[in-house]
């Protein structure tokens, strides 16, 4: 029986639980310096002086400043279609773009030191106007490049046409914040370097790409990519925001400039200042039908807001304008995006990266108009789903959806939830006159996933013991690779899980790799070593042949036992420790070691989520009582694994919904740089949520599986944001912001009020 | 973070603390959960911390009389289920429950959370509102504050620079309410509101209101002129200055008041 | 510098420290006991979480001069050699960790929880643990953690 489908305990966890995880801040590195950045307190101004003496007096203390760096800025990639001149130098030199950019750099013997010198460094700031919103960017009045000319880091769309509604009787629009959030992964960044007596730089960063951090820094720093090692040890959390940023490649700097050992772990406070942020996105949408319900035609623009240095969240607009029209079968769609830079927090993918924006707009959209022509938003939308039999489906913004079940999930929802009874119960309380009102919301997504159709690397070697290691060039911060990715490769080669080891995160002992991101490391990590695991099982036919005299074609594995024999006879077999102990005597050991790369389009996972809200009228509290969620990502490998990103994808969603924001005050000052302004919801503002399994396997890989990790994110945030709204209907009220907190609900009420 | 640096003494007895905090920017260390944090952000930078919580005979709850005595290094988590204000004060209690999580209620203590006098604190305003007497030691021997000229302004207590607050004498009173509106269950009071009955008089007390927690007299004296809850509460605003912040706006705040403190008489 | 001298997971320690020194700091860098993970700078996450004097307590908001004296019980001391603590072997089976930083603090405050209250109800659960912050699992499986836990009579 397969071991694929099956609940199997995560093979990584005792080393988590026992307190022994290799973070980088546990890594023991002889010798090493502390590194503390000095940082803007201002979100825009000109340098005009940094004093370093008093700071660099103090013993074993020296200071860098952006004069001294000589490594060139880091700029974004040239596939993120980025306006030229916009990019970030390590240092600033002459002007600061947001609050906690670098203006010098303090190495010391130990990390207190460090914070005491960071204090005396005295750096003169010139006040300039700061833009900190993207609309007030878009005037172009303050340019954070002058030089550059405009504000506008990135377009997207054609002009408007102006007869997209003719046909449609009912046309309804709406606007808001898909707020900007932290990705707040619990373990804080870390970076740790040293040079070799060779002179090869070791570095060790807290990433989710450490063979492209690898490219970026040899490019950055002028090396061969030979001469540079990156490791990625236990990462604490990424949720797509763990990238290479300056600070980790001034810490490799620093190591080949003072030949020292070096390392720097950020505190909170700094990471709330300095990982890149997401959302951030104005979605401004307008839906038109007819009143029997049918929907014919939905624009999307996007004002995106991406920080102070154009990064990931710039180009990210493209993918919200690429799956606007989400699970509908709506004939015209018209999208238009702007990318705008701000004095703040850089922007990069967080746990949905652009696509939770298209669907909480759509779903918004939809109850809008519901809630025009009076219909139920479940019938809504089951009568303008894209049918279960038009797959594969080409949307009218050009994405080619793989497969999908909508109105299966929103049966199944519905179901799942009893929604016949949530609606009578939620009259009951109206009828009653009861100050907490009860809301009902639906959120349906499908989402792409791997979605630029990337290649990634898995080798699978069979060890003298007769065990397996699986190389791959995905990344786990979490995901628990370490067990689904050796389940795939075991249930091939027929070995127990436990016998294979799985390797990541080291670029020397893994060859390439594209690392994880954007929920693709299955669907092509994972394929890629169950491929590699299918070659070397051909391989081992090939030495059992030769060792039992008999043709390659009639060997056959018995995966139940691990063992080799001829068809139509169990007896004599091999199994594969047999073969590797012969193998090792024969120096043909190696014959068994095979890698493949396996490219693939994007899929795309969907579902759709009920939530169920209490809200006070009085105060504007909300709390989520139930919620219910249907994700379908195809094949799964683990379901106790997957349930567990599902649940974490739900809460981030929630956290989106009701309780994170990121805020800066009016003079661009941070105001959510501790987990005591910034609202990260803990275990009390959480039910338990109901998942419901459902399984459309796509057949866009072997295995049939999509992404995961970031689907319930997509479908959480706006079911409950259409939940709270749905409870305030008979208010008045149409729109609440996000996050709906209580403040913003009691907004809402006072707006709503005749 | 890390702290800048500073000295340390630990006070063997309540008198060597005063002795001890004659040091120039001495302060006193208690539990450290107010004091921690801010020493850690560099908000604070103290020069010397005197360390006064291994004074245990400042921990401890007994009836005197008709008021009950509250040793100042009590923690939440024993306020929290001390059998004595379970029977005569059980609103300290319930307040000690609901403050910061369970690991804060372990080391946090009662008189550290008072002297800091922070405007969102619960229990600040809880002593407000029963007309709490706080017993001082300084160099002039003991002193007993009223709550009511003990909050000065923000983080800013009628404490002397090298007084320690050792005591706190809160009157037996039964029920009463204390009701707070948190975005989270961790998060300090956005607003809360003290409610209870006081030698038959009725006494509001508000959490982060004001620079300084406040008693709403107007709210008051409507409930003594016979108002009804929701007429009283309408009052809850009257002389008060609550503070915008990343929270909530001070109309939010204002708001608030107005439903807790209605709520809180329905409830009383 | 001050002298301190207290145990930790049953181990006499003693040392010089700075009066600034933190707990965490002072078990993670002269005791070498990586296991208690720093996430914040304001006593919200609970990451750093340990047992002392058998109770929880957030060891970055505790000076190790406050310790001194004291019975300090890390993630490291939980375990009875090769057979995981019930709470620890809760998590495992429920998969109630993911990334795992956040989970040495969820267990140290779970072993605290259920010295207190050995069969708590979900609603208190959560409440207990609202001073630990995770953004892996939405807390769905270390609530059914705990729950196990308390079930085996952790």
């Amino acid at each position: 029986m397969s071991i694929l489908g099956n609940r199997v305990r995560r093979v990584e966890d005792p080393r988590f639980l026992r307190g022994e995880a290799r973070y980088l801040e546990n890594i023991p590195l002889e010798g090493a310096l502390a590194v503390t950045f000095v940082r803007s307190p201002l979100a825009h101004a000109r340098v005009t002086g940094v004093d370093t003496s008093a700071a660099a007096a103090l013993p074993g203390v020296q200071v860098f400043t952006g004069a001294d760096v000589d490594a060139p800025p880091l700029g974004p990639p040239p596939q993120w279609h980025v306006t030229e001149g916009m990019v970030r130098p390590l240092v600033a030199t002459d002007v600061v773009r947001f609050v906690g950019e670098i203006v010098a750099v303090v190495v010391s013997q130990d990390r207190a030191s460090g914070a005491d010198a960071a204090e005396l460094v005295m750096v003169d700031y010139d006040p300039l106007p700061a833009v900190l919103s993207a609309e007030e960017s878009l005037t172009d009045e303050v340019l954070l490049f002058p030089e550059v000319g405009t504000n506008v880091a990135g377009r997207s769309g054609k002009e408007h046409d102006e007869s997209l509604f003719d046909g449609c009787d009912t046309v309804v629009s709406g606007m808001f914040w898909s707020q900007r959030m932290a990705a707040a992964p619990m373990e804080p960044r870390s970076s740790a370097a040293t040079v070799d007596a060779d002179g090869r730089l070791l570095y060790w960063g807290t990433t989710q790409t450490p063979h492209t951090d690898k490219m970026i820094l040899s490019g950055m720093l002028g090396l061969d990519p030979g001469q540079v090692r990156v490791v990625s040890p236990d990462v604490g959390g990424g949720f797509g925001a763990k990238m290479l940023e300056a600070e980790g490649v001034l810490v490799a700097w620093l190591a080949r400039k003072l030949g020292r050992p070096v390392r720097w772990t950020e505190t909170r406070s700094e990471n709330m200042l300095n990982l890149p942020q997401g959302r951030a996105q104005r979605l401004e949408f307008t839906l038109g039908g007819t009143r029997d319900g049918t929907l014919l035609a939905y624009r999307l623009n996007v004002l995106a807001d991406v920080g102070a240095y154009p990064w990931l969240g710039t180009a990210l607009p493209n993918f919200t304008a690429l799956m606007a029209p989400e699970v509908y079968a709506i004939p015209k769609v018209e999208t238009q995006t702007a990318s705008l830079l701000t004095n703040t927090t850089t922007t990069t993918s967080i746990r949905g990266a652009g696509r939770p924006e298209a669907a909480q707009a759509m779903e918004r959209a939809i109850d809008t108009f519901a809630a025009e022509i009076g219909m139920d938003p479940a019938e809504v939308r089951r009568k303008n789903f894209i049918p279960k039999d038009a797959f594969p489906y080409q949307t009218a913004t050009g994405a080619t959806y793989d497969s999908g079940d909508y109105e299966g999930a929103l049966d199944l929802v519905l179901r799942s939830a009893g929604y016949d009874e949530l609606r009578a119960e939620q009259r009951r309380r109206r009828e009653a006159g009861d100050p907490v009102e009860l809301g009902i919301g639906l959120g349906a997504y499908v989402e792409i996933s791997n979605p630029v159709g990337e290649t990634e690397f898995g080798e699978v070697e069979i060890t003298e013991d007769g065990g397996a290691i699986l190389r791959t060039g995905s990344f786990s911060h979490g995901q628990g690779h370490e067990t689904t990715f050796a389940m795939i490769a075991a249930e091939r080669l027929g070995l127990p899980v436990e016998r294979v080891t799985v390797v990541k995160g080291d670029t020397d002992q893994v060859p390439k790799g594209t690392g994880t991101f954007g929920s693709k490391s299955t669907q092509i990590g994972g394929v890629a070593g169950g491929l590699a695991a299918e070659a070397v099982v051909e391989r081992a036919k090939e030495l059992v042949a030769d060792y039992l005299e008999a043709s390659a074609a009639d060997v056959v594995l018995d995966a139940g036992r691990g063992a080799f024999h001829v068809a139509g006879t169990s007896e004599p077999s091999l199994a594969w420790a047999d073969i590797a102990s012969r193998a090792l005597e024969d120096g043909r050991l190696g014959e068994l070691r095979v890698s493949h790369e396996f490219q693939a389009p994007p899929t795309f996972p969907f579902g759709i989520h009920l939530a169920v809200v209490d809200v006070d009228t009085e105060t504007g509290k909300v709390v989520l009582t139930r919620h219910v969620a249907v994700d379908d990502a195809g094949t799964l490998i683990n379901p106790l694994v997957a349930d567990g990103q599902v649940h974490g994808g739900i809460a981030f969603g929630v956290g989106q919904a009701l309780f994170e924001e990121i805020v800066y005050g009016e003079d661009g000052n941070p105001m959510t740089n501790t987990f005591v302004g910034y609202a990260f919801p803990s275990a009390a503002e959480f039910p338990s949520f109901e998942r419901v399994e459902m399984v459309t396997p796509t057949p866009a890989n072997p295995i049939g599986v999509k992404g995961l990790g970031e689907s319930g994110t997509v479908g959480s945030t706006p079911a409950v944001h259409n939940a709270v709204v749905d409870a305030l209907l008979p208010h008045g009220v149409r729109h609440v912001d996000l996050p709906c907190n209580g403040e913003n609900v009691w907004k809402a009420l006072q707006e709503a009020k005749p | 973070m890390i702290p800048a640096p500073f000295e340390y003494a630990r006070a063997d007895s309540v008198g060597h603390a005063v002795e001890l905090l004659g040091a120039e920017d001495a302060k006193v260390l208690a539990g450290g959960h107010s004091l921690i944090p801010l020493l850690r952000l560099r908000f604070a930078r103290p020069s010397l911390l005197v360390d006064i919580g291994r004074l245990d005979d400042l921990r401890y709850v007994r009836e005197d009389g008709d008021r009950i005595a509250i040793g100042a290094l009590t923690r939440h988590a024993d306020l929290a289920h001390d059998p004595v204000l379970a029977k005569r004060c059980p609103l300290v209690a319930d307040v000690a429950e609901g403050i910061g999580d369970p690991q804060v209620r372990h080391r946090g203590t009662i008189g550290g959370s008072v002297a800091h006098a922070d405007p969102a604190s619960d229990f600040a305003t809880l002593m407000l509102t029963l007309d709490a007497e706080l017993v001082a030691h300084g160099p002039d021997g003991e002193r007993t504050i009223p709550a009511d000229e003990f909050f000065v302004g923000p983080f800013e207590s009628a404490l002397g620079p090298r007084e320690v607050l050792t005591e706190l004498r809160v009157p037996a009173v039964g029920g009463g309410v204390y009701l707070k509106h948190v975005r989270r269950a961790q998060d300090w009071a956005l607003v809360g509101v003290a409610a209870v009955r006081v030698d038959g008089g009725t006494h509001v007390g508000l959490t982060s209101m004001g620079p300084t927690p406040l008693r709403a007299s107007a709210v008051e004296q409507a409930v003594a002129d016979g108002a009804s809850p929701a007429d009283a509460a309408a009052r809850a605003g009257e002389g008060a200055d609550p503070p915008g912040d990343v929270q909530g706006s001070a109309a939010y705040r204002t708001h608030l008041a107005e439903v807790l403190v209605r709520r809180a008489l329905e409830q009383l | 510098m001050t002298r301190i001298a207290l145990d930790v997971n049953g181990r006499r320690h003693e040392a010089e420290v700075e009066p600034r020194s933190l707990l965490v700091y002072f078990l993670r860098d002269e005791l070498g006991l990586k296991g208690t993970n720093v996430g914040c700078d304001t006593s919200s996450c609970g990451a750093c979480t340990v047992l002392l004097d058998g109770e929880s307590a957030k060891s970055c908001t505790v000076l190790a001069v406050q310790a001194d004296g004291c019975e300090v019980t890390t993630i490291e001391g939980l375990a009875d050699g090769e057979r995981l603590h019930p709470v620890q072997q809760a998590f495992h089976e429920q998969h109630g960790l993911q990334c795992g930083y956040c989970t040495p603090g969820f267990v140290m405050a779970t072993v605290s929880l259920l010295k207190e209250n050995p069969s708590p109800s979900e609603a208190e659960i959560r409440h207990a643990l609202e001073g630990n912050l995770c953004r892996c699992t939405g807390y769905h499986n270390i609530v059914r953690a705990v729950e196990a836990a308390a079930r085996a009579g952790a």
